[in-house]
């Protein structure tokens, strides 16, 4: 761990294992030079809150301008992003900003740190028994990176980007807009936080490939790591090797902007569609990045709150392998309008049907393990149970985009907005609330609210599905994406959409209010809170763990990890 | 439209109310005809220009001038090629293509998807309700069960391939290229408008914006607002000046392109959708089963007013379209031109009688449909 010389301060060497009162750096040693997987986990986590805040506040302007036909907000907005007096055209591009920044942020700086970067640094190590992460000064660039990342994006909101103030190019920065589309720093600056994030990400995925291969506990052998772990083991080969390819596209878009290169310009032999196939190969991916370590912190909590062990293990991990792999080949069914043969979208319409297969493995598994139990509806499985009802309405609307032939009236309207909300919205965030409730005692010593909980989960429910299921209508009748304003006959699903919205807000102050309870008036975790159903190493360790742990390793016997 | 307060079941209401209103209008009852094009009020005729007459940056003036005989344009049909106010389903389809997918949609997947998903929600109930604390204390410690596993991977297969069935034959039947003589049109997306060539009725070209929007500050320079002067508009946002004009019935090739960012041109009730990438020809064939009015929208971002570049399609019946294309300026039909060749041949004296025959025999029967439309209107 310690191969160079630690700052002054910071000793890595304690030998307490359980003593956590003790021997902690100071306060900017530790929370800004941070080698320790539980804080930078911490990081992660709050840095995602953060930046889940703003990108939650931009989906909620987009919602207020989209709850009555017509351009009402707007010009406020883009006045909110420094512009003087901003014509018509100034006004729309604000729009364009909108969906990108959220787009960006909720993909890149809230979903996946939260995921990966928090929960993933948290219990990756404790749940296979190691010590810490396998590079933790890499670990620690990892986290500023993203956070570097996050700057470049802000900055881009506020710098010229073509008509208007900020990037509005969408999350998919497609060329030509990406490029002689959008004059201005300020897609450079978008572009660059992508550079930056993915860097961190690469980092991160090599950090996590690195401890699982190489830092599992005496006794615990692959088919003994609990299911996040593989979760985030397979996670972290998808981020490997797909966000490369993203790095190279979005290099070119770089270079077509600013020195006169033509990857993407027909009039210099490059071609539009080509960026798009770069980037949906790592696109697709990216939504497997984003889903299964949810996967896998829902297979903990079934399983917990089942007082069984999961249903059918080995299937649950070889179902993730099994869609990471497939994950790799179906990224022109994001492009089936694009102009491909057809063969090629033959293809891409069967290959993508094939992951319904796993994922129904899955779903069944998760219900095959709640069957027989002894089930506690306590709040993280309630969420879980959402979890699985949730992502299952939006994994059927999949199956249905699947379809090349379907897909040329649903593809850019907002039947696919519905869709991939509510696997992500819904879905992975969903996962995410279930992961705090299951593990924030455990992370910070403190109970939360139990009432609360359980509220926050059915506010959110109802919002939630009253944001997204009406722009399945929407999207049948043609309702395009990306659109500022619509015609009247859309009016009515987008007006339920946007009160659905201003539930989901009120759920997430219902969240705030219960951080702060456990903060001031929480009670003290025990070790194990959730009782005989929670079996995993995290389970062994005080609440919260000693700022380091297993100094002497434990080890796992065929008994498994029960305490 | 703008400002508006009132909650959005009042507004569906309204709207609805509207729609009824429209529909009860006597011009509206008889647009749903496509003789209604003949039959449209005289007094609005001066104050349109005839679809596809202005070129460049369109004036009413200088659309109304060169017209040789202005026309109103067909009138929609409420709720016919257009979204309906709460709709909750695929809009009506009106080409055969579309009526096959949207069965696809309706009767296979839909029923498939809600079926999968309410198994699922009882499967969940019904463990909740059984397997809880109070009814089931003791906990099983069953955790495989080989048979079960392969049903649950198996199952899916073979739902799977029931989808997958359908949906290669609905794409074989997509990919079926236009027969050789099918007129051509060339679509070409540009921010923020659309032009549409005739290369196969003397290569004219009309541009297409979206009319301005009461209310709104002016959007596109030069273009009227949405039922200015006339009752022949279509719904505010979706309606534009001049008309993408097609013949009903018959397959059309549409070559898209465009000139500077990607557009998708998407029609929802006609199935239609195909992106318009700079540098790329991307074909694909329309057919209309019958005459009417069908709106779609850009379905590609390409910029700050991508909302507000919306493609209007009129089909209109063969002759009608020939004679809407004679009043374009440079515009031909193949029967006219076929009959200018036959002059030419029969001055120069031309050996191939069969190809004479046949340009005769397509003008005799070309023009006076042609004429006969034109003294209608």
């Amino acid at each position: 761990m310690a191969t160079t010389a630690p700052p002054e301060g910071f000793d890595v060497h304690a030998d307490h294992a359980h003593d956590d009162h003790d021997h902690k750096p100071g306060f900017f040693a530790r929370w800004f030079m941070s080698t320790n997987h539980k804080d930078i986990g911490t990081l992660y986590l709050i840095f995602a809150i953060f930046a889940g805040i703003i990108g939650g506040a931009f989906s909620g302007m987009m919602r207020l301008e989209l709850a009555e036909p017509g351009i009402q907000y707007l010009d406020t907005f883009t006045k909110l992003f420094g512009a003087t007096n901003p014509d018509f055209n100034a006004t729309l591009h604000t729009w364009n900003v909108l969906i990108t920044a959220h787009g960006l942020i909720m993909v890149f700086f809230m979903v996946m740190p939260a995921v990966i970067g928090g929960f993933g640094n948290w219990f990756v190590p404790i749940m296979i028994g190691a010590p810490d992460m396998a590079f933790p000064r890499m670990n620690n660039i990892s986290f500023w990176l993203t956070v570097a990342g996050f700057c470049s994006l802000l900055i881009s909101a506020f710098v010229p980007g073509g008509l208007g103030i900020g990037s509005g190019v969408g999350w998919t920065v497609y060329a030509p807009l990406s490029t002689s589309g959008s004059t201005g720093p300020s897609t450079d600056f978008a572009i660059f936080s992508l550079h930056l994030a993915g860097a961190a990400s690469i980092m991160g995925a090599i950090n996590f490939i690195t401890t699982i291969f190489n830092m599992r506990a005496p006794g615990m052998t692959m088919h003994k790591m609990p299911l996040f772990v593989w979760s985030v083991l397979v996670t972290a080969f998808l981020l490997l090797l797909a966000l490369p390819v993203l790095a190279a596209a979005i290099t070119m878009l770089i270079t077509d902007r600013n020195f006169g290169t033509t990857f993407f310009d027909p009039a210099g032999g490059g071609d539009p569609v080509l960026y798009q196939h770069l980037f949906w190969f790592f696109g697709h991916p990216e939504v497997y990045i984003m889903i299964l370590p949810a996967f896998g912190i829902i297979s903990q909590v079934i399983s917990t709150f089942s007082k069984k062990p999961v249903f059918g293990y080995l299937g649950m991990a070889y179902a993730m392998v099994a869609i990471g792999v497939v994950g790799f080949i179906v990224w022109a069914h994001h492009m089936y309008t694009t102009g491909m043969s057809v063969n090629v979208k033959m293809y891409f319409t069967a290959a993508t049907m094939v992951i319904a297969v796993p994922t129904g493995v899955k779903i069944f598994s998760w219900i095959a393990t709640m069957w027989g139990g002894s089930l506690e509806f306590k709040s993280p499985l309630v969420w879980a149970i959402g979890f699985i009802f949730l992502f299952t309405v939006g994994g059927v609307t999949g199956v249905v985009l699947a379809n090349g032939g379907v897909d040329d009236v649903l593809h850019d309207t907002y039947y696919v907005v519905a869709h991939f909300h509510y696997v992500l919205s819904l879905g992975a965030v969903t996962a995410l609330f279930c992961g705090f409730y299951y593990w924030f005692p455990k992370m910070s010593g403190r109970w939360h609210s139990e009432f609360l909980a359980h509220l926050h989960f059915w506010v959110f429910f109802i919002g939630v599905n009253l944001i997204f299921f009406p722009q399945h209508f929407l999207g049948l009748q043609g309702m395009p994406r990306r659109y500022p304003d619509y015609a009247e006959a859309f009016a009515y699903w987008n007006h339920i959409s946007s009160v659905g919205y201003m539930i989901m807000a009120a759920s997430l102050v219902i969240w705030f209010i219960n951080i702060i309870y456990a903060y001031t008036a929480g009670k003290k975790a025990e070790d194990n809170y959730w009782g005989e159903g929670a079996t995993t190493l995290e389970w062994t360790l005080s609440s919260p763990p000693p700022f380091h742990q297993f100094e002497t390793l434990p080890v796992i016997d065929d008994k498994a990890h029960a305490h | 439209m703008l400002g508006k307060n009132d909650t959005g079941a009042l507004k569906a209401l309204k709207a609805l109310g509207l729609g009824l209103a429209l529909m009860l209008a006597p011009q509206a009852a008889m647009a749903a005809s496509p003789a209604a094009v003949e039959a449209a009020p005289v007094e609005t005729l001066e104050a349109v220009p005839a679809p596809g007459q202005a070129i460049e940056t369109p004036t009413e003036e200088a659309a109304a001038e060169a017209a040789p005989a202005p026309v109103e344009r067909m009138k929609p049909t409420e709720g016919k090629g257009m979204p309906v106010p709460g709709g909750i389903g695929l809009q009506q389809q009106h080409s055969q293509l579309g009526e096959y997918a949207s069965w696809i949609h309706n009767s296979v997947l839909l029923p498939i998807i809600a079926v999968i998903s309410l198994f699922v929600l009882f499967l969940l109930l019904f463990v909740m309700a059984k397997f809880n604390r109070r009814a089931n204390p003791v906990a099983s410690k069953t955790s495989h069960n080989t048979l079960i596993e392969i049903v649950w991977t198996l199952l899916p297969v073979l739902i799977l391939v029931g989808i997958a069935v359908p949906s290669i034959d609905l794409l074989a039947k997509q990919f079926k290229p236009a027969p050789e003589e099918a007129l051509t049109i060339k679509v070409t997306g540009n921010q923020w408008f659309w032009s549409y060539a005739y290369p196969d009725n003397g290569d004219f070209e009309i541009t297409s914006y979206m009319l301005n929007l009461p209310g709104y500050p002016e959007i596109n320079a030069g273009v009227r607002t949405v039922g200015e002067g006339t009752d022949s508009d279509g719904p505010p946002q979706l309606e534009v000046d001049n008309r993408l004009v097609v013949p009903a019935g018959e397959p059309i090739r549409l070559q898209i392109t465009a000139s500077d960012v990607i557009h998708s041109f998407a029609v929802p009730s006609l199935w239609f959708k195909l992106d318009a990438v700079p540098g790329r020809i991307n074909e694909k064939v329309l057919q209309i089963d019958e005459p009417g009015v069908y709106y779609g929208q850009c379905s590609e971002l390409c910029g700050v007013k991508h909302a507000y570049m919306p493609i209007a399609i009129e089909a209109l019946p063969r002759a009608e379209f020939e004679a809407w294309v004679t009043r374009q300026p440079g515009g031909t039909t193949k029967a006219a031109a076929a009959a200018a060749a036959e002059a030419e041949a029969a001055a120069a004296a031309a050996n191939d009688n069969a190809a004479a025959a046949e340009a005769e025999t397509a003008a005799s029967d070309g023009e006076p449909a042609a004429a006969e439309t034109e003294s209608a209107e």
